[in-house]
């Protein structure tokens, strides 16, 4: 049995979905605080844009993933031209397929969260000499923070749970981009059913315990950002 | 003297008025629902930017975009007390009030959070959370929380409107405490009369966006060419002194310019400054004196002018009585019996007073 194969898998898989939470964390937030305040008629093509892996099937999004960032791409180009080299197969390219994979379960409940706030609070610290680094840091920010802790914690779950957009863009590479996922999917291919028993088992147990603390924290958030695209409904 | 010319259009109105208020005590906003005094507030604030306005408080412009100049809300030293409490529900009481004052340079610091919260009574609440406090003492919060950033003046939208009767006289004490806290100057937007009645010392009526006029309250609520609420809440306010105790009887003398009323003992000390109203409906005429009435607050007066009531039947008169003056309702036939005229002299008969602080 190979558990040195899976142990790795499943600290590939921690890392990933910790850096991509990090990352989601410090851009959706304030995308999320623009796409609650805003009245530009941007808002809707982004926050569609957005919702579009709730939708596509991971392979879609791992395809145009692939074409954008491989040799022909002009993502590929830049990162060539940056001397990066190509970002597909690679553990940075991992990073930003499942951050976009995983960005509408970050910015929704925060985007939600911004909006139930609403302007009040903010006018009130306003008059209170707080300037608008002071309001968000103090006001809006501390009143939205069962949408950040529900973010957080679904980003990360759902990008551990990924498997199409890594198989699309990270192939399946022992260490580098094997993550539990398609560990378990080689196991399957190689008739090692035990051992794919034990990782599935780890992620159906990890998935439900991750989903009971939201709903106990926070049931509306975790409805919201599991269903409908634009789930940002007010309260 | 704070001196605002905003004109900003609001779907149904336009916001168009050009206001100059004295520096000191208390201004009211007054007016029906929706005529624009929440706006002109919440420019005044800096909440909202009306284009092409100007407002200056005590000669320093927080807004001229003629010169470019506009004072975001946070540099305005202004406080604002909002219709509902808005306490910042992640915060417990004291970190409320705390909150503007910690922001506060140490030098700016013209009232200490003892005194904010001394003025609002809040000293009990202070441990407890925002979630359990009740309607009233959430708005004496906020209040406490506005004034302790020692505003130079404290905008209050409607801050009672959403309270019950009981409610509302647990805060207005404390905004008649505020008024005396030196150098805050108070604008008060209310549709309630009798809340401008108690504590206004200027007002501004206003009406689809524009001020229809200005002047001190006493002057203001006895005018009969002015959309004031007519009926049973029509009356003067009289500002004047406690003048002599019969302490025999229970009964104080108040003294306004030109009057003097009898009145149940307040417990007040002679020379004590007073507030009376006296409505419309408790006030009738006589030509002669009635020295054999129960009334005994019976004032000598000229009638200035008559203007039709609410109902068809009555008229209302406005009286002068010395440097007050009335107002009192009498039907249309009692007036035509008595042959009222402007510049006659009649007898005021005052039926009761209320004392108003």
């Amino acid at each position: 049995m190979d558990w040195a194969a899976d142990l790795q898998a499943v600290a590939l898989t921690l890392k990933l979905a910790f850096v991509v939470t990090a990352l989601l964390l410090a851009l959706g937030t304030p995308l999320a605080w623009w796409l609650a305040h805003t009245r530009s008629r941007w808002k809707a093509p982004l926050a569609a844009f957005i919702a579009l892996p709730l939708v596509l099937p991971p392979t879609v999004l791992g395809f145009y993933l692939l074409m954008l960032m491989g040799p022909h791409g002009w993502v590929g180009e830049a990162t060539r031209a940056l001397g990066i080299g190509l970002l597909p197969f690679s553990f940075g390219g991992l990073v930003i397929a499942s951050m976009l994979y995983s960005m509408p379960f970050v910015v929704q409940p925060i985007q939600t969260a911004f909006e139930a706030v609403g302007a009040r609070p903010l006018e009130a610290a306003a008059t209170l000499r707080a300037g608008p680094w002071q309001r968000f840091a103090f006001v809006a920010l501390p009143l939205a923070r069962r949408g950040v802790v529900t973010a957080a914690v679904l980003g990360f779950a759902h990008t551990v749970g990924e498997f199409g957009v890594v198989l699309m863009i990270g192939g399946n590479i022992p260490g580098a981009t094997r993550v539990i996922s398609t560990q378990l999917y080689s196991h399957v291919e190689a008739l090692e059913y035990p051992a794919a028993h034990r990782l599935a088992a780890v992620l159906l147990v990890f998935s439900f315990a991750v989903l009971l603390w939201v709903y106990r924290l926070n049931p509306r958030g975790a409805q919201l950002a599991a269903t409908a695209p634009d789930a940002a409904a007010h309260p | 003297m704070i001196e605002a010319t905003l004109r900003l259009p609001r779907g149904a109105f336009t916001l168009d008025v050009a206001i100059a208020l004295p520096a000191r005590g208390v201004s009211a906003l007054f007016g029906p629902s929706g005529c624009g005094k929440t706006t002109l507030l919440r420019c005044l604030a800096g909440l909202e930017r009306a284009p092409g306005g100007r407002v200056v408080v005590d000669g320093e412009a927080w807004q001229d975009d003629a010169a470019g100049v506009f004072v975001p809300p946070h540099r305005r030293a202004v406080g604002v007390v909002f219709q509902e409490a808005s306490l910042f529900e992640h915060l417990g009481v004291r970190a409320n009030v705390e909150f503007g004052w910690k922001r506060l340079a140490p030098s700016e610091r013209r009232v200490s959070i003892d005194d904010a919260i001394a003025c609002t009574g809040i000293a009990p609440l202070l441990q407890r959370s925002t979630a359990g406090l009740s309607g009233g003492e959430r708005q004496r919060v906020a209040i406490a929380r506005a004034l302790a950033v020692s505003p130079r003046v404290l905008l209050m939208d409607e801050p009672l409107a959403a309270l019950d009767a009981a409610r509302k006289n647990e805060i207005l004490p404390a905004i008649e405490r505020l008024n005396t806290l030196s150098g805050i100057t108070i604008i008060y937007v209310s549709h309630a009369i009798s809340e401008v009645a108690r504590i206004a010392d200027h007002v501004v009526l206003m009406d689809a966006g524009r001020t229809i006029a200005a002047g001190p309250v006493a002057e203001l609520l006895s005018r009969l060419d002015l959309p004031l609420p007519p009926g049973e809440d029509a009356g003067v306010v009289l500002q004047g002194e406690v003048g002599a105790i019969d302490a025999e009887w229970q009964l104080a003398r108040l003294d306004v310019p030109g009057a003097a009323f009898w009145t149940r003992d307040p417990a007040l000390p002679v020379g004590h400054r007073i507030r009376l109203r006296v409505l419309a409906r408790d006030v009738s005429l006589s030509l002669v004196a009635q020295p054999d009435s129960s009334i005994v607050n019976q004032v000598q007066a000229t009638v200035e002018a008559m203007a039709d009531d609410a109902h068809a039947s009555q008229v209302l008169v406005r009286l002068r009585a010395g440097g007050s003056a009335l107002l009192a309702r009498v039907t249309r036939r009692s007036a035509h019996a008595l042959a009222l005229a402007p510049g006659q002299r009649v007898w005021a008969m005052v039926k009761s007073v209320a004392l108003l602080d």
